[in-house]
């Protein structure tokens, strides 16, 4: 049975489907891992025993009545706990929300709910999506299973753990500014970010509304490939939702053919502060997709050396307003009513109570750089220098068809390394912060491990709606490593 | 750009209605100015007649029909409040008038 | 809390008044401006709440298509320019009815702007045509309502804590505001409430709204400032809110015209704030001090879209607007043959449309008119509430019309037929039947009830007989109190007359 948590998505829903096990096993083969590794790892935040063996129960069911499935049914799922889910606590990382259960359902789940997907437990993150290492939880950080005394990345840490763990085959995570893309490059998975608009936000508890993107995590290509097409499509709950219908990123992740693709190399998320290891392990990928066919070009992108300024200075500001409503009056935390305080002290109070101190900082930062007198200069600029950046990838697109970086300048620090330094924190995301800004897709597969024996991912960039294309060569990668390596890069970890 | 001062992070903090610490409010002050000196280097960039983003896809005109859709349960939203009564939220006396 | 007050003429001869008027509309849409939730007035406290409407974590605003035409026709009826691309911008600020803390509104980029309405009010020369300009008419969503408990005016001041209900909150509101008005002079007060009387029947006519003050879907903050003359600069101004009717609105202007007037004359300088109107003592106290401007922090809305209305949807509407209400009323007045200040006090009583329905359904412009502005406008004054509150229709007005020229009622007989019809009685005719009102019109009944009458008062037959016609009014009495009223007055005189021989 043990064989169950190491087998993919598609290999699970195959079984499930063909009668070989049964959902209910493959639940409670997961649900018994989390219990072995879990105090360890501190990837979940509430595991839902029950709920999970209910949706296992009636896959079985339709399976058992010959009813036709959807490809992951059965198949267990970590959510991040910044998606709401009717009845199941939902506190996105923070003290602020400890207990609430929402009244409603993500889109997202409610999608995976109709595919039959088993969602195992919400797991932990970043307060309110705001971070790289999982440090800023409420509730602990969580612990890499390469070197637990390691970050897991943030701000979708406890998901990119709970996959890298083999307590969940699939998890679902979000991205702002590299959330997704750098916990995955460092617990030696593949993670992706959807182009924005993609995958719908209605039940996504807010962060930076213009960035924030909700995207799949597995440990293959196929399986997130997947993952992504059932959540990704047009929700007319979120007026920000794409039309356009999900391109093909199943069949891109299988063809892997990049024998006719333009491949372009930022010149600009290299050199000092990306570890040689990191580079090393770049560079040979690239040698791998040239092998491949692919044509790789130099490009460069000078805006993007702005990216980091722009992003610290739009999200905090959507951010501040975003976080007014934990007020303490509707839901949530309410701290010092004791009669004789105002409606006012006691929100102060609340707010001072219940968020930590990177939150804290985000929201003094955002109200700054919108208040009176400096919104030009700092949102606004932020603004414009998007609109550079969003040229530069336009141009690019001119000469090739996706372009690639190492996913994060370094390999997982160590836990406590960083946390009282956020510039130097806010650094692992400047290979991923672009296409953030830019709204284009993006993902992050395992190349191998850096000169501390610890992961590295390769991030591919694609034109907005062209999510395709970055499943296409990031399938390539892992077959070509495949070959190298006889696996997975994960079957190198040392077990937990 | 210019520094910003323990004063500016008082009265940002009233602004987002939180509560800082003279500890935090020193803190906060000095990791800030650190930020926005990391973050300072946008103004480099002359973009006077550049147009801002504010969406990856523009999309406009995106309306939904007037019709009526089921509301939530009033149990439901008033279980999870902090104080309820007489079917609306009770909150501590408000200051400011409106 | 009386506020030294300075003669209105005293003010009038000092100072020069400087208005400016925002009025919030509150659309009768049938869901709310960014999700589904009913608007129904009067459902039980947060009943129809949603994420989206409550703020909850993760929830998403989707704009209501229907407000987004009827802000655009609200535009175009005030003559505005229509944006062909505008947003939404979040205006952050903190407050227990406001579920997000901060409100989805428009701010640099409203989707109407550059407009005007005129209206006509009563001088000393005759009738004078202002024309109020319009700076611009944009989409906004209301707050909750709060219920102040524990103080001992249910207002803010002393209250120990509040209820909320957030039913209200997300309706599609549009705020109307003025440029500054200037050239009032002393009719500032009539030319402000002749404004948003006119801006009421000009969105009653496009049907976008209920426009019922009282109930709070139209909403009115008078701002006010004095200076020392047309061409000095203008002066500090205060805001006033909680101005509920027409009244209200020319009571507090002329109300804060006096008491600024005052302090200035004083030398003590206008503190800018909010102030909050009081229509039963009849002044203005001091509410918020807005001198330290709360600083909003607005930002485009990153949870919604554009709008860009094409030029074709605009025209569209702009050919289906109704007829404007200025050339609507000339059109009646002309008509029906009366004059402007005639036509006004129709159009102030907010009868024009009841008006209108009655001469639809057969009665004549003159008696519907009759009807609405006299007695049933009295009744609506005293039970008050506006007209067409009132529990008859025009219908039934046009019902009871009939009853009269056909000769079975007459004035008096009538009222009473009304008294029935507000109480649920029934139809007019039915009313009439149940409580037996009928004008005797029988000439020999008549007859027989003025020779007692004649019998029974034979000083005045014999006043009659010898000329003086004028004692005939004491014997059509005693037959009026002997038909109870219901006889033809003009009739029985004239038979008096008859039978004694004038």
């Amino acid at each position: 049975m043990s064989d169950l948590i190491h087998a993919s998505a598609v290999e699970l829903a195959a079984q499930i489907a063909n009668k070989t096990v049964s959902a209910v096993e493959v639940t409670q083969a997961h649900l018994d891992r989390i219990v072995e590794v879990d105090g360890r790892v501190n990837a979940f935040l509430h595991v839902d025993g029950d709920g999970a063996l209910e949706q296992a129960r009636a896959v079985d069911h339709a399976v058992a009545s010959g009813q036709a499935l959807s490809p992951l049914a059965g198949v267990p799922l970590a959510l991040k706990d910044v998606l709401t889910q009717t009845g199941v606590p939902t506190t996105a990382g923070s003290k602020i929300l400890e207990g609430w259960r929402p009244p409603y359902d993500a889109t997202v789940v409610e999608r995976l709910r109709n595919a039959g997907v088993v969602i195992l437990g919400k797991t932990n993150m970043d307060e309110f999506a705001m971070g790289s290492s999982t440090e800023n939880s409420a509730y602990g950080p969580t612990h890499n299973p390469w070197d637990l005394d390691r970050i897991p990345g943030g701000s979708s840490g406890g998901s990119a753990a709970a996959v890298s763990a083999y307590e969940a085959p699939l998890a679902i995570g979000t991205d702002t500014g590299g959330s997704i893309r750098q916990p995955a490059a460092v617990t030696g998975i593949v993670g992706a970010k959807p182009t924005y608009g993609a995958v719908s936000r209605y039940g996504l508890v807010a962060f930076s509304s213009s960035l924030d993107q909700a995207g799949p995590f597995a440990r293959t290509v196929a399986d997130t490939a997947l993952l992504h097409s059932v959540i990704a499509g047009h929700d007319p709950r979120d007026s920000t939702s794409i039309k356009e219908p999900v391109p093909d990123v199943v069949g891109a992740a299988m063809s892997a053919d990049v024998s006719k693709m333009r491949i372009g190399v930022v010149r600009e998320l290299s050199g000092e502060g990306y570890q040689p290891g990191v580079q090393a392990r770049f560079d040979e990928a690239v040698e791998l997709l040239r092998a491949q066919g692919a044509e790789i070009i130099d490009i460069s992108c000078p805006s993007f050396t702005y990216a980091l300024g722009a992003y610290y200075l739009i999200a905090p500001s959507e951010c501040s307003s975003n976080l007014a409503r934990f007020d303490a009056m509707r839901f949530g935390l309410r701290t010092d009513d004791n009669g004789e305080l105002s409606a006012e002290d006691v929100m102060r109070h609340t707010r001072a109570a219940g968020f930590g101190p990177e939150v804290k900082r985000r929201i003094i930062l955002g109200t700054y750089a919108l208040s009176s007198g400096y919104y030009d200069a700092y949102y606004g600029q932020a603004q414009k220098v998007r609109t550079l950046i969003t040229r530069d990838f336009e141009a690019a697109w001119a000469s090739v068809d996706v372009l690639i970086s190492p996913t994060t300048p370094t390999e997982p620090f160590r836990i406590g390394e960083r946390v009282n330094d956020p510039v130097a924190m806010y650094k692992a995301d400047l290979c991923t912060l672009p296409s953030s800004l830019y709204g284009g897709p993006a993902i992050s597969v395992p190349i191998g491990l850096g000169d501390e024996n610890l992961p590295v991912g390769l991030q591919v960039m694609a034109p907005v709606m062209a999510d395709d294309q970055v499943y296409r060569v990031a399938g390539a990668v892992e077959k070509a490593l495949a070959q190298q390596w006889g696996g997975l890069l994960l079957d190198q970890a040392v077990a937990l | 750009m210019s520094a910003i001062s323990r004063d500016d992070v008082a009265h940002l903090a009233s602004l987002a209605r939180i509560e800082l610490t003279e500890q935090e409010l020193n803190d906060y002050a000095g990791q800030l100015d650190v930020i926005l000196t990391a973050v300072a280097s946008i103004s480099e960039v002359a973009a006077d007649d550049i147009p801002p983003t504010t969406h990856a896809v523009p999309v406009v005109n995106v309306f939904r029909d007037d019709v009526v859709t089921p509301s939530l349960d009033r149990d439901s939203v008033l279980d999870h409040a902090p104080a309820a009564e007489d079917g609306r939220f009770r909150v501590p006396r408000i200051l400011d008038e409106e | 809390m009386s506020a030294p007050l300075i003669d209105f003429d005293e003010v009038i001869a000092n100072f020069d008044p400087v208005l400016g008027l925002e009025v919030h509309v509150e659309l009768g849409t049938a869901s709310k401006m960014f999700c589904g939730c009913a608007t129904e007035f009067g459902a039980e406290p947060n009943t129809q709440v949603c994420p989206t409407c409550l703020g909850l974590p993760g929830s998403l605003p989707v704009v209501n298509g229907t407000a987004v035409e009827s802000a655009i026709r609200i535009g175009l009826a005030l003559n505005c320019s229509i944006a062909s691309w505008c947003r939404f911008a979040r205006k952050n600020y903190f407050y227990p009815d406001m579920p997000k803390n901060f409100q989805t509104s428009q701010y640099d980029e409203p989707i109407c702007y550059e407009g005007y309405l005129d209206v006509d009010v009563e001088t000393d020369e005759g009738t004078r045509t202002f024309r109020v300009e319009i700076e611009r008419a944009h989409m906004e969503e209301d707050t909750g309502k709060s219920l102040h408990v524990g103080g001992s005016t249910g207002r803010i001041h002393g209250a120990d804590f509040s209820l909320v209900d957030y039913n209200r909150a997300g309706i599609p509101l549009i705020e109307i505001v003025t440029k500054p008005l200037e050239g009032a002079g002393k009719y500032a007060p009539e030319v402000a409430k002749a404004y948003v009387g006119a801006l009421r029947e000009l969105l009653r006519g496009l049907g976008v709204s209920d426009v019922k003050m009282e109930q709070g879907s139209l909403r009115c903050d008078v701002n006010l400032s004095l200076r020392a003359s047309p061409d000095a600069p203008l002066g500090t101004r205060t805001e006033t809110k909680n101005v509920n009717s027409l009244r209200s609105v020319e009571r507090a202007i002329r109300y804060e015209m006096q008491r600024q007037a005052a302090l200035l004359t004083d030398g003590t300088a206008i503190i800018q704030e909010t102030r909050h109107w009081h229509e039963d003592t009849g002044v203005t106290t001091s509410g918020r001090v807005k001198s330290d401007a709360e600083d909003y922090r607005y930002f485009p809305e990153p949870d919604l879209v554009p709008v860009a209305p094409s030029a074709e949807w605009i025209e569209q509407l702009r050919s289906q607007l109704p007829e404007p209400p200025a050339e609507r009323s000339k059109r009646l007045r002309e008509e029906w043959g009366i004059s402007e200040k005639e036509m006004q006090s129709v159009i102030n009583a907010g009868a024009l449309d009841l008006v209108l329905a009655t001469i639809a359904e057969g009665a004549d412009p003159a008696a519907s008119r009759k009807w609405w502005l006299g007695e049933l406008a009295r009744r609506a004054n005293d039970e008050g509430v506006e007209l067409e509150s009132l529990a008859i229709t025009a219908q039934q007005v046009a019902d009871l019309e009939g009853l009269v020229q056909s000769g079975r009622l007459n004035d008096k007989l009538a009222r009473q037929v009304i008294d029935g019809v507000l109480a649920g009685e029934g139809e007019p005719a039915a009313v009439a039947d149940s409580r037996g009102l009928q004008i005797v019109s029988d000439d020999s009944a008549l007859l027989e009830a003025i020779k007692a009458a004649i019998e029974a008062d034979p000083d005045a037959a014999q006043k009659i007989r010898d000329g003086k016609v004028a004692a005939a009014g004491a014997l059509v009495g005693s037959v009026m109190k002997a038909t109870k009223g219901q006889a033809d007055a003009a009739r029985v005189r004239e038979l008096v007359l008859q039978e004694l021989g004038q």
